[in-house]
């Protein structure tokens, strides 16, 4: 193999790149970036970037030491691939050939439509999301943020800390009882009513008010939410879309196997875009955390490396923190498929407990919070018996 | 030198913070060797006595970071500074600490709040 173009240039792009040196591979190595940026560290943007304690310098993913040899191809979209030449054409007409073609592309924050051009509103995923919004947060104010997920329940959060008066509001009864069940959601939701943030559940948005710049949000109840700064926090896509007719399978992103391969030899994805095949559900499931864009690409790397010799392994399961008015969360494993869910140690309502989810009698997931060691302990326990 | 705990209280597979400024945490491994270095995670504010040990590295309990209990390094991001190590002495069943005297590697959030300013 004589080239390997990584198209993606945050976590699990990073982390591909990194892979292949480590595993010897000592052709030339492209990364191809979106942004103008050098690989940062995301989860700040919504936390300690945003309430201004760490800087731009200080979420570089990359060690001042680090020596990757690789071709750095910022602020450059890709918009095609050529499963025959081999070749990753990018939006200003270069192509890029290349024997191993990694697919970190990520996703993109979805909007509301019919938002776009009116100030005051934001998305946040990328560090100018954040350097944007920020700025609009020191205006202080009144902030409404639309979903009551993970993003925007740490900035409602960081918000909070930073004196404004914050609104959330989610569509659904319960905030986060996809990833945490109804049971749990409604505890760590609990957490915005704890710090006197106003929490509106079981409403959808109509629209939002406004001439230039927003003034408030309006609900399908017939409710007006004032607001000098709005954040919409409802998920993401995979993007994917320069992939379409290309020959890769396509299924809420890029459909993989257990360790990232695709449709087409020679090519693998990894990171927010990719819907691995997980053997502990026997499902595809597109994982979004952390950990996996850091983890993953290792196995995809291996297969890449191996013309797809190699026997897959188990990936770890799914784990992923959020940090929200100074508690820490954490979580492991599969909520979906849970028929019970357990505190086991600590009380909820001290906002410090471990909570076990179970299939069956046998544990499928587990819930800490503010319980970093005994979260630990359990993660440890659960990571060989899932495999 | 500081004492840290007794041996006899420190199983092997275990860890014993010692709430000095910054905190310091005794290893001890299932290889049954003692190793201490710099509780906090260079990352953020987390303590690495609370994180998963395996062999002569922990790895940090919020995010993934492994540190090498042996040389301080640490394995992959979002850490990207090492920990310092310190000399860990046995006597009588008594495990010390002898403090290095290099600078530490604090995360940013408590570097800030060890000097006294914000948070």
């Amino acid at each position: 193999m004589r080239t390997v173009a990584v198209v993606g240039a945050s976590l699990a792009g990073l982390s591909a790149a990194r892979s292949l040196r480590k595993r010897g591979y000592d052709g030339r190595l492209v990364v191809v970036g979106a942004e103008l940026h050098r690989p940062y560290d995301r989860p700040p943007l919504s936390k300690e970037f945003l309430a201004g304690a760490i800087g731009e310098g200080e979420l570089a993913l990359e060690r001042d030491d680090e020596e990757l040899r690789a071709e750095w191809v910022l602020g450059a979209r890709a918009t095609g691939l050529d499963r025959t030449e081999r070749a990753v054409r990018l939006a200003d007409g270069r192509e890029i050939r290349a024997d191993g073609v990694v697919i970190a592309t990520g996703a993109a924050a979805r909007t509301l439509p019919g938002t776009e051009g009116l100030a005051g509103v934001h998305v946040l995923r990328t560090l100018d999301d954040a350097r944007a919004l920020r700025d609009d947060l020191a205006r202080g104010g009144r902030l409404v943020v639309i979903g009551g997920g993970f993003i925007g329940a740490e900035v409602a959060s960081t918000a909070y800390a930073l004196g404004l008066d914050v609104t959330v509001v989610e569509a659904a009864p319960t905030p986060l009882a996809g990833p945490l069940g109804e049971a749990m959601g409604r505890v760590v939701s609990a957490l915005h009513t704890d710090h006197g943030v106003r929490l509106l559940c079981g409403v959808g948005v109509k629209g939002l008010g406004g001439e230039r710049r927003v003034d408030a949000v309006l609900l399908e109840d017939g409710r007006s939410i004032p607001a000098d700064t709005v954040v919409v926090g409802v998920g993401a896509r995979p993007c994917v879309e320069w992939l379409e007719g290309s020959g890769v399978a396509l299924d809420n992103g890029v459909k993989c196997g257990v360790d990232g391969r695709t449709s087409v030899a020679g090519v693998v994805a990894v990171g927010d875009c990719a819907n691995w095949y997980d053997p502990h559900t026997g499902a595809h499931r597109r994982v979004e955390h952390w950990t996996g864009a850091l983890e993953r690409p290792d196995a995809a790397v291996a297969v890449l490396l191996a013309h797809g010799a190699t026997e897959p392994g188990v990936p770890r399961p799914p784990y992923f923190w959020s940090d929200q008015y100074g508690v820490k969360i954490q979580f492991v494993g599969h909520a979906a498929g849970a028929d019970s869910v357990t505190v086991e140690e600590g009380s909820t309502d001290d906002r410090s407990f471990l909570a076990v989810y179970r299939r069956a009698g046998r544990p499928v997931a587990v819930l800490g919070m503010n319980q970093p060691r005994l979260f630990t302990r359990r993660r440890k326990q659960f990571a060989p018996a899932a495999s | 030198m500081i004492p840290a705990c007794r041996l006899a209280d420190l199983p092997r597979g275990e860890a014993h913070r010692l709430d000095i400024d910054p905190p310091v945490s005794v290893f001890h491994t299932d290889d049954g060797e003692l190793f201490a270095i710099d509780d906090t995670c260079t990352h953020q504010d987390a303590s690495l006595a609370d994180g998963w040990l395996e062999g002569c590295e922990v790895e940090c309990p919020l995010h993934a970071s492994r540190f090498d209990l042996r040389t301080g390094a640490v394995d992959a991001p979002p850490a990207k500074l090492p920990v310092r190590t310190h000399e860990v002495v046995v006597e009588d069943g008594t495990v010390y600490v002898r403090l290095s005297t290099e600078a530490p590697n604090l995360p940013p959030c408590v570097a800030a709040r060890l000097a006294g300013g914000p948070a």
